[in-house]
């Protein structure tokens, strides 16, 4: 009877080519995809060629997403995703998203069915931890990294030990997977699962849908996690069957796994929660934040912006107004979701409420463009990081939460519940 | 080798964002990227450091994104050494891919004082703060991280891994 494993384990003894891992082993796996937007991949072709890397291991096996300062910004940003462009011809990369096609990396790759169940996948963006809702095991790397293994189709890992979140109970309303994944670093702290991988489990996160697993996995790094993971079951099925083109595996973690520690949550003691500055860690439920006045509210972002989180967001928007004092931005994720949300007639009230409705990008969570913040100013966003000048000038101030509060912060000009309007 | 400088203080939780603000990823270029080292946290230090000097911050140290472009400023504004109580994992393999030297020495950082002058002896795997006289030891990288030293950083190791199966 071989030991017990979980399902990290599971997932990196798979791609190793070995029965059995434990943590604290090293391995060297071999990668199903390899991911770079337009930030890191200049870097990492650089460092390709630098390595006397000729061809990518697999053209198939390597995405390249224009995201981050896309639709270009300025002139040396046009340089680099230029740069990306020309490198993805030249290797005849089918996987290379323009705008236009893409969307947010990490909203796209499994909308496109490039990431399935019991993959192994590392990208040169750290929230690239989005797919272990699927059942992979997904993390972020530096460029460099990226260009060895665009190279070379492999890369070492030191298997992490696994931290265990079991969440059980019924969710209120307003509350979903960015509250879950808020609360629980607010509990642990941005480096409470450093090195770690973070397994959610129970019987809340086993009935969520897949939006809300991704955001729950996206934001694992903001923990210091090495990956975040939910089993899958009948929810990622569903989600992949329709978008597979090749063989995938279910795996789960062994009864008598080991944990280097659980954690236990209650559902029902969750409320909407808001980080507050400048820490993802700061998190505190809706109740307790007081009167923050806010100049602008972002609901986009590889963490909040699939379809589920727009019709989250527009159905506080509908039939209201955002403050006069707000600036509103709503990103949909994809080229995908915005023709849905447009479809939808959600756009149509995002537009009525006063909003601006963006193409696809990072954008404003980064700080590089289309919703920069001034000395002073406060917003709140659904995005995953409120560091010191992350949205902007270093004197301004992100509040962290889901779709729903931010919408409703952007109509009463101050953090809210929807309950509250 | 041995490196020395000046101590340049920092707290927990230094983010990638701090080491190098988002809004000048719009290059990659190493000289350009220092220029705007650690400017939202400490608008003084690229004025302030010196050719050899060090970073000594507390817990997590580069947490957040993975750009390599924060190792690589750090690096180019002529820090010799990060000296850290803990790392975050992506800025840590950045670090030792592009060959920024790095140690973690949680002792070491709850003692030295901004300021102070160092030297870290990373063959005999020591560090001594020359202001106070204290040392500290700390141990040698091992497996992967300690080949990947052993090659030069991962463009020669990859080169040579590429090489071999020609």
């Amino acid at each position: 009877m071989p030991e017990a494993m979980t399902i990290t384990e599971k997932l990196l003894a798979r791609s190793a080519g070995v029965d059995h891992v434990k943590p604290g082993e090293f391995v060297t796996c071999k990668l199903d995809l390899v991911l770079a937007n337009d930030i890191t991949a200049p870097i990492a072709i650089d460092q390709f060629y630098s390595m006397g890397g000729k061809h990518v291991f697999d053209p198939e096996k390597v995405a390249l997403v224009a995201d981050h300062s896309t639709p270009n910004k300025d002139i040396k940003s046009a340089q680099m995703v230029k740069q990306m462009r020309d490198f993805a011809r030249e290797q005849q990369m089918p996987h290379f998203y323009d705008i236009g096609c893409g969307g947010i990396e990490h909203i796209i790759l499994p909308d496109f069915g490039l990431v399935l169940p019991g993959d192994v996948v590392i990208g040169a963006d750290s929230h690239t931890c989005t797919y272990g809702a699927l059942g992979a095991f997904s993390t972020g790397v530096g460029s460099s990294e990226a260009g060895a293994a665009m190279a070379t189709g492999e890369i070492w890992f030191r298997v992490p030990a696994s931290l265990k979140f079991v969440v059980d109970g019924s969710l209120s309303q307003w509350v979903g997977g960015k509250d879950i994944i808020l609360y629980t670093i607010g509990k642990i702290g941005v480096d409470g699962a450093r090195y770690r991988a973070m397994e959610f489990a129970g019987s809340t996160i086993e009935s969520l849908p897949m939006a809300d697993r991704f955001t729950i996995c996206n934001m694992a790094i903001e923990a210091g996690g090495k990956n975040g993971v939910i089993a899958p079951g009948a929810t990622v099925e569903e989600f992949v069957s329709s978008r597979a083109s090749r063989p995938y595996e279910m795996l789960s973690s062994d009864d008598g796994a080991e944990y280097e520690e659980v954690f236990e949550w209650n559902a029902a003691d969750i409320e909407p929660q808001v980080s507050f500055p400048h820490l993802p860690e700061n998190a505190r439920g809706i109740s307790e934040v007081g009167e923050i006045v806010i100049d602008q509210a972002v609901v986009g972002a590889c963490t909040n912006g699939r379809l589920e989180d727009l019709r989250s967001a527009a159905e506080v928007l509908k039939g209201r107004r955002v403050a006069p004092s707000v600036r509103c931005i709503i990103i949909p994720g994809s080229q995908q979701i915005h023709l849905a949300a447009v479809r939808e007639g959600i756009v149509e009230t995002f537009l009525e409420a006063g909003c601006a409705v963006s193409t696809p990008t990072c954008g404003p969570c980064l700080g590089g463009h289309m919703g920069v913040l001034a000395a002073g100013e406060k917003a709140i966003a659904t995005t995953n990081r409120n560091f010191v000048g992350r949205m902007g000038h270093p004197d301004s101030e992100v509040y962290l939460a889901n779709p729903a509060i931010a919408a409703a912060s952007a109509v009463a000009g101050k953090i809210c519940s929807p309950d509250e309007l | 080798m041995k490196v020395t400088g000046k101590a340049h203080r920092y707290g927990d939780h230094v983010d990638t964002d701090a080491i190098i603000p988002a809004r000048y990823l719009n290059t990659t270029d190493p000289d350009e990227l220092a220029s705007h080292c650690m400017e939202d946290i400490d608008v003084d230090f690229v004025r302030k450091v010196q050719s050899g000097d060090m970073i000594v911050a507390g817990r997590n140290f580069g947490c957040g994104s993975s750009r390599e472009h924060a190792p690589l400023a750090i690096k180019a504004a002529g820090v010799s050494c990060v000296i850290a109580a803990s790392y975050a994992r992506i800025f840590y393999r950045n670090a030792l891919n592009i060959g920024l030297p790095i140690v973690e020495q949680p002792e070491a950082v709850a003692a030295i004082a901004d300021g102070d002058e160092l030297e870290v002896d990373f063959a005999g795997g020591v560090i001594r703060d020359l202001t106070s006289g204290a040392q500290w030891r700390f141990s040698a990288l091992s497996g992967p991280a300690a080949e990947l030293i052993e090659a030069g950083g991962l463009v020669n190791l990859t080169r040579k891994k590429l090489a071999s199966r020609e």
